[in-house]
């Protein structure tokens, strides 16, 4: 239970892996007791009828027994969201770090399409970032499967029209390229001899720690710009001092879409630049001059503008002056006299050609790896309020670091008393990938089925020598919330 | 002084414990590296509730009445002020009496001190410190009519300790109907295989409900004996 959970009118403590269960037998219960926007669904969106068989099977009996939360749970959950005149649907990582992440986020988006609950004032869906611009980053192109403006690499029209405005001929551009996680397997077969990591911990960020170190040790070279020396980079052949937000400028884009500028408040110390001026200096040596030509951040973003029109994140209206006198501007924002758009789907016009939304039918099926007898207890792995992602920066500052200094195992007291451990007895927690030793934290608000580590330290009191390297097949993200581990207690 | 209508509330429900509040005011150069504030959870184990304790500023503040130095005053505007250095005895009577547990005692200076609402700023127009840090809105400073619109806590300023009816400048936030809060998961969750009881809403019981309004304690339960309307 987080401190938002601790506010809410009704917690639904779904096992860990069963959340696409969950969501559907919400749409189950809906439909059941009538609590959807038949209008909607016939005007606005394709595929309602093959959800509707799939989620017939998911009864609230059934899914109490698959996800750990009771039935009537269920039930009272699908009425206040049906009968709710406005309800918006908002998740984080939770849903997401699983090998079935993009099932459930489709899950979630099935119970608002058929609620009607998009595209109108009080309603809505959005996944919070887990990071300051995850949004802005996936929208730039940083993926490595997208051109600028959310437009698919592998798309001929997207890549013709990118190629035309950067100036470059079409095949200049390179196609589909591996994932973070995908890049560690082509290191350790051999493929990738040489890596540039920006500002990014992968020893204590990804799953499997152990597997993460010997594909490091694999690298020919390996260059670092980090503003701090990470776990990471202890590996690197080349470590270049960049910058944090704080020593430099440009704009963020929130989880609303919504984009906001930042600006310098200190200098970089010593010899540490803007990250953006050592990407550049580092392209001018590697291409052409011509296409790196900026003089400050801000022709960057005019760059971003002009690339990004006509795109699903159109940012060609947005100007720093517009930023400023607004609070921020919304994209799609088409045209410079343009005021932005704060919400999404409005009539219920959405992307696909035919401008109807579509559903998407998921069958629940369990994470890579559930418990069994050799490894029967459900490790979670997220994070506390202190610490930020792999703790590069928090993990250095003083007070945060006395606010919760190590990592700390949640456990249930029932599960507790199997074991005879109290809080502050060192536990052993075992899984098929490694070990670790911490000292655990008994309270009545985590299931006593699961336990939960945060997981921004380093070395021994990583959470990630015990996670699995399983990734979702579509998004390729990593099962950091979900796997099977044992128990053990350290007599001292 | 304080502008007249500007008030001090505390929203126990909205805090997430990242302890903003008390780092900064510890940074403040008045009492620079000591907070102020008191954050602790009320119960770890039971729940992952944390409430920031600000000095509540009472009409009759039971710290300076028993101060045998009259180092404590209050000011026109209500706001207690932290011990003057040149009469505070470093007895701890106030430390004792008060019933929030505000005041700190440092033994290295032998001096009382204590949260004043940063009147050095408020009395300048400015918030407190924790209120311009505070991500959640637990801690907030504005009008009345200002944290009407924006909540749906109602605010309170009458607290009972045993026999003592204490009122306060300080507002706390708090839901209708406030009642004894008690979290324990398993309260939520089954098995699967056992048979299904309804579930108890999490916090506060709302046996009724009406549109939007909620019920839900404050998980001030232990850290107040008393709320009181």
């Amino acid at each position: 239970m987080t401190p938002i959970a601790r506010t809410a009118d009704l917690l639904l403590p779904v096992r860990p892996g069963r959340d696409s269960a969950l969501m559907n037998g919400l749409l189950h219960v809906c439909i059941a007791r009538g609590w959807i926007d038949h209008t909607f669904i016939a005007q606005h969106t394709q595929g309602f009828e093959k959800v509707q068989e799939t989620v017939a099977h998911y009864t609230p009996e059934r899914v109490a027994a698959l996800t750990g939360v009771p039935a009537a749970a269920i039930v009272q959950a699908a009425e206040w969201w049906g009968t709710a005149p406005t309800a918006m649907l908002l998740h984080a990582r939770g849903i997401e770090h699983h090998t079935q992440g993009t099932e459930n986020c489709l899950t979630c988006i099935n119970l608002v399409l058929a609620t009607g609950k998009m595209g109108k004032p009080g309603c809505g869906y959005s996944t919070i970032t887990g990071q300051g611009n995850g949004q802005g980053g996936r929208e730039h192109g940083q993926r490595c499967n997208q051109l600028p403006s959310g437009r698919d690499i592998d798309n001929p029209e997207h890549r013709r029209i990118v190629a035309e405005r950067w100036g470059v001929a079409e095949d200049e551009l390179p196609g589909v390229g591996y994932t973070a996680t995908e890049m560690r397997e082509a290191i350790h077969r051999g493929e990738i001899r040489g890596l540039l990591c920006i500002c990014f911990n992968p020893l204590v960020s990804l799953p499997d720690a152990e597997y993460t170190r010997a594909a490091l040790e694999r690298l020919e070279f390996f260059c670092v710009i980090d503003f701090f020396m990470s776990e990471t980079a202890r590996y690197a052949d080349v470590i270049l001092p960049g910058s944090l937000q704080e020593e430099d400028e440009g704009t963020v884009t929130t989880a609303e879409g919504r984009v906001i500028r930042i600006r310098q408040a200190v200098q970089p110390p010593g010899k540490a630049r803007p990250d953006w001026q050592i990407v550049c200096d580092l392209a001018r040596r590697l291409a052409p001059w011509k296409h790196f030509p900026y003089a400050c951040v801000e022709d960057i973003f005019r760059e971003l503008r002009r690339v990004s029109r006509g795109g699903l994140c159109d940012y060609y209206g947005i100007t720093y002056e517009k930023i400023d006198a607004q609070h921020g501007v919304f994209w799609p924002c088409p045209d410079p006299t343009h005021p932005g758009t704060p919400r999404l789907f409005e009539g219920g016009t959405f992307y696909h050609a035919d401008g109807k939304a579509q559903f998407h039918a998921v069958e629940y099926r369990p994470p890579a790896e559930d418990v069994d007898a050799e490894y029967p207890v459900l490790l979670t792995t997220g994070r506390v309020v202190s610490q930020y992602l792999s703790g590069t920066q928090t993990r250095r500052i003083g007070p945060l670091v006395r606010q919760y200094p190590e990592p700390l195992l949640e456990i249930h007291p029932d599960l507790a008393a199997t074991l005879g451990v109290q809080t502050g007895d060192l536990v052993r927690v075992v899984s098929r990938r490694g070990a670790m030793t911490l000292p655990c934290q008994v309270v009545r608000t985590i299931r006593p089925d699961t336990v939960f580590i945060p997981y921004h330290w380093p070395d021994e009191r990583s959470a990630n020598l015990l996670t699995i390297r399983a990734l979702d097949p579509i998004s390729k993200i990593p099962e950091f919330k979900v796997c099977a581990v044992r128990l053990e207690k350290v007599v001292a | 002084m304080i502008e007249a209508g500007l008030e001090f509330f505390v929203d126990p429900s909205r805090c997430i414990g990242c302890q903003a509040c008390y780092h900064a005011c510890a940074e403040c150069e008045t009492h620079r590296g000591v907070s102020m504030i008191h954050l602790e959870y009320t119960d770890r184990a039971a729940s992952p509730q944390t409430v920031p304790v600000v000095c509540m500023h009472c009409e009759d503040p039971a710290c300076a009445e028993v101060c045998p130095a009259d180092a404590i005053k209050k000011t026109a505007d209500g706001v207690v002020q932290t011990a003057l250095p040149s009469h505070c005895i470093g007895c701890t009577n106030c430390v004792l009496a008060c019933p929030f547990g505000v005041p700190h005692y440092l033994p290295q200076l032998d001096l009382m001190m204590k949260c004043d609402m940063c009147y050095d700023r408020t009395s300048a127009g400015k918030r407190p410190m924790c209120v311009t840090v505070c991500p959640s809105g637990a801690l907030a400073y504005g009008t009345r009519a200002e944290i009407e619109t924006l909540r749906r806590e109602r605010p309170i300023n009458t607290f009972v300790f045993g026999p003592q009816v204490v009122q306060t400048k300080v507002q706390m936030l708090v839901p209708v109907g406030v009642e004894a809060l008690e979290v324990d998961i398993t309260a939520f969750m089954t098995s699967g295989q056992e048979a299904v009881t309804p579930p108890m809403p999490l916090s506060g019981a709302p046996t009724e409900r009406k549109g939007s309004e909620r019920v839900r304690g404050t998980g001030l339960e232990g850290q107040f004996p008393h709320l009181v309307g």
